[in-house]
């Protein structure tokens, strides 16, 4: 039975829940704002209404190329999240419904190699890269950004399949389907608001990296990250330009963002109730 | 017979066709003015060499040195150029990871390199690297807020001076605050700052056998100085204040003075930018009577890893980029006050150069003030003004760094910072082999 609630109590929670979502947001729209001063102001101080100046924004147009950054982010974000799935769809099935001794000590394995800092194995990475001859190249930027997802991709997507209910797939092999038919018709359709919430979450990680997609381009693959750090600056003042280029670069990804939140949402909190 | 001409005209066309391709050099450089009109010039580079093309990565000036130590370290080659400081250049010289640049062509006129600008970047006598700017450090100040305080700065002030002048400028209630200082923790940050001038307190980093002088008179003479000072007429929160935030306070006219690096004399008499714009005085960086004054010494320049394909090319490209015609350039499309400063002496000869650019005199005193062989009073074991060439110091100068910003901040005492930065000092430098 629903509790209820009174009308106080939902303005109440209404507000502190558009407060929290303010708060939250905040970072995001005062580099919009920035973008839109001038760079005295910027550096000024806080201040929420100011002169609306579009000159960042023709300068930072001018000063490098927006497309080609943007297409190498597109290409490298999908690519490895796609990649990605053709890893980690495989690996969290078997480990959902043909789970071993060991598969929770690989989870956690596997899991624990996001826990190194990632400076600590540049070096290597580095002359891995040089010697196959992967530096700046889209290729080895969307391989190393899927290995770096793939432990999260894998445990969310384990978490979906473990979700759902066995039975209803011994059901399907009692009916006489095939390992195949099993995948494609009984469980893909159930585990799609998990893939996508997957899929979606690891474009978003893929396209806000900004350690690796830094230190392994220089021009041909450079990403949106590194059209950013290009605007910053030790001497004289770059917070407006700096953030009408994150504002460019944020922007795709914030649209994206907006129009699947519906399938995001209901991909994260997939399995909270049962 | 056909088929034999047929190969070989295609061979030859292909042959052909590979020399006519442009050779690509990538350029790795920082994000500031003069390296950004640069990019804007390339023309006239491209239109002189038409085989060579242009590929620029411009990157956060740490995030480039990371960059570029990385790739330079593991011989990845992915640049050609990189823009490097007189900090790295001895190092990574004598590490045999630059190629000494000896083919700049005879109308290059090396000898007119301003000498303090060219010793920071030779090893042996070679140079290694081309300088593209240098800067020196020196005191710009608000000369209406002086005259106000009923002082005349001479041009050449002392500590005391300055300190006397900075508390009666100071007037809290109409924001002014008399002094600005770097106070962010950082090597290139509060410590370019804090080494040079305790250079002109006869402090030292190391004595000659490389043992910590951190627990010597002249540090604390330097830091209590220094924290006193701006306790006194420094603005709020200046232990997280850095060159742009500084600049920012100076530019909306609440600094009396700034002691800070010479290329932000173009951007404090800038008047679309600054408030102040024609009320800024220069003056040289202040002494204690002692020989040595508190500005320091840095160059951006230009350098070629010993990993590249492209030597010919990078090399052409350098000397276009440091040249005397360069400067010229600059000067024909954007005026003389936009030329990049700090490199030639033959720019602080040219009358044009002076009637542009009113801190060009003291731009060119103050570099030649610094010594980096010689930086402070006592004889040290090693090269660098505000810096110690050791590849050590920038993990050292940043620990420092913030031990001495967190004195700045009044979360330790002057002495407890002292006594931090020896006992930190003393390990790494014994780990490291230096004292043995």
């Amino acid at each position: 039975m629903a509790r209820a609630v009174s009308t106080r109590t939902k303005i109440g929670f209404s507000i502190a829940a558009w407060l929290i979502a303010l708060l939250i947001f905040f970072p995001i729209l005062y580099t919009i704002i920035t973008s839109i001063k001038t760079e005295a102001e910027a550096i000024a101080g806080f201040d929420l209404i100011p002169s609306v100046t579009f000159e960042n924004y023709v300068e930072v147009q001018t000063q490098r190329d927006y497309f080609k950054p943007f297409m190498n982010s597109v290409i490298v974000s999908v690519g490895s999240t796609l990649l990605g799935c053709l890893v980690a769809i495989p690996a969290a099935w078997s480990m959902a419904f043909a789970p071993t001794k060991r598969t929770k000590d690989i989870l956690m394995w596997m899991l624990s190699t996001k826990m190194m800092p990632a400076a600590a194995v540049l070096v290597p990475i580095y002359l891995l890269f040089r010697d196959s001859g992967l530096l700046d190249s889209r290729i080895g930027l969307t391989v190393m950004l899927m290995l770096i997802n793939l432990p999260i991709m894998v445990w969310m997507l384990y978490t979906y399949f473990r979700e759902i209910p066995v039975e209803i797939l011994e059901a399907a092999r009692m009916d006489g389907a095939s390992l195949w038919n099993e995948i494609v018709y009984v469980l893909t359709p159930m585990a799609v608001p998990g893939i996508a919430s997957t899929a979606l979450l690891n474009i978003i990680l893929a396209w806000n990296e900004a350690f690796w997609t830094i230190r392994l381009t220089t021009t041909d693959a450079a990403p949106l990250t590194a059209f950013i750090a290009s605007f910053s600056s030790p001497q004289g003042l770059f917070w407006a330009k700096l953030s009408a280029a994150s504002t460019l670069a944020i922007a795709p990804i914030l649209i994206m963002g907006w129009f699947s939140q519906r399938q995001l949402v209901r991909g994260l909190t997939f399995g909270a109730v049962k | 017979m056909k088929l034999r001409t047929l190969i070989l005209g295609l061979c030859s066309a292909s042959a052909f066709a590979l020399a006519a391709r442009a050779e690509s050099i990538t350029i790795a450089t920082v994000n500031n003015g003069d390296m950004i009109r640069m990019q804007k010039l390339t023309d006239d580079f491209t239109s002189k060499n038409p085989d060579i093309e242009l590929q620029w990565v411009t990157l956060e000036e740490n995030v480039l040195r990371e960059r570029v130590t990385t790739d330079i370290a593991t011989k990845g080659g992915q640049y050609d150029v990189m823009t490097i400081g007189t900090y790295e250049v001895p190092i990574w010289a004598k590490q045999g990871w630059l190629l000494p640049l000896d083919n700049l062509g005879a109308d290059y006129d090396a000898a007119d390199i301003i000498p303090a600008i060219a010793g920071g970047l030779s090893v042996d006598g070679k140079l290694y690297a081309a300088p593209f700017y240098g800067e020196s450090s020196f005191i710009m100040y608000r000369r209406d807020l002086m005259e106000k305080a009923g002082l005349t700065m001479p041009e050449a002030p002392t500590w005391e001076f300055v300190a006397d002048a900075a508390r009666k400028m100071t007037d809290r209630a109409a924001d002014i605050n008399g002094i600005c200082l770097r106070g962010k923790a950082g090597w290139g940050e509060n410590m370019a700052f804090l080494t040079a001038t305790a250079n002109s307190f006869g402090a030292r980093w190391f004595d000659e056998k490389w043992v910590p002088q951190f627990d010597q008179p002249e540090w604390k003479n330097t830091l209590d100085f220094y924290v006193k000072l701006m306790n006194d007429a420094g603005p709020q929160g200046a232990s997280s204040n850095g060159f742009n935030e500084n600049l920012a306070l100076f530019q909306q006219g609440k600094c009396g003075m700034w002691i800070d690096a010479t290329v932000a004399a173009s951007f404090v008499s800038n008047p679309k930018d600054s408030t102040v714009a024609d009320k800024v005085g220069y003056a040289l960086a202040p002494d204690n009577g002692l020989g040595k004054r508190g500005n320091w010494l840095w160059a951006w320049s230009l350098a070629i890893p010993a990993g590249t394909q492209k030597a010919d090319a990078a090399q052409k490209f350098v000397a276009w980029a440091t040249s005397k015609e360069y400067l010229a350039l600059v000067a024909s499309k954007e005026g003389w006050a936009n030329v990049p400063p700090g490199t030639r002496t033959s720019l602080y000869e040219n009358p044009e150069y002076q009637a542009a650019a009113p801190f060009a005199k003291m731009t060119l005193d103050s570099i030649n003030a610094a010594d980096p062989t010689s930086p402070t009073v006592k004889p040290v074991p090693y090269v660098g003004v505000q810096f110690v060439a050791i590849p050590e110091f920038q993990s050292l100068g940043t620990t420092v760094g913030q031990l001495f910003s967190a004195a700045l901040a009044g979360q330790m005492s002057v002495d407890d910072a002292l006594a931090q930065a020896q006992q930190v000092t003393t390990r790494e430098m014994t780990r490291a082999g230096y004292i043995k």
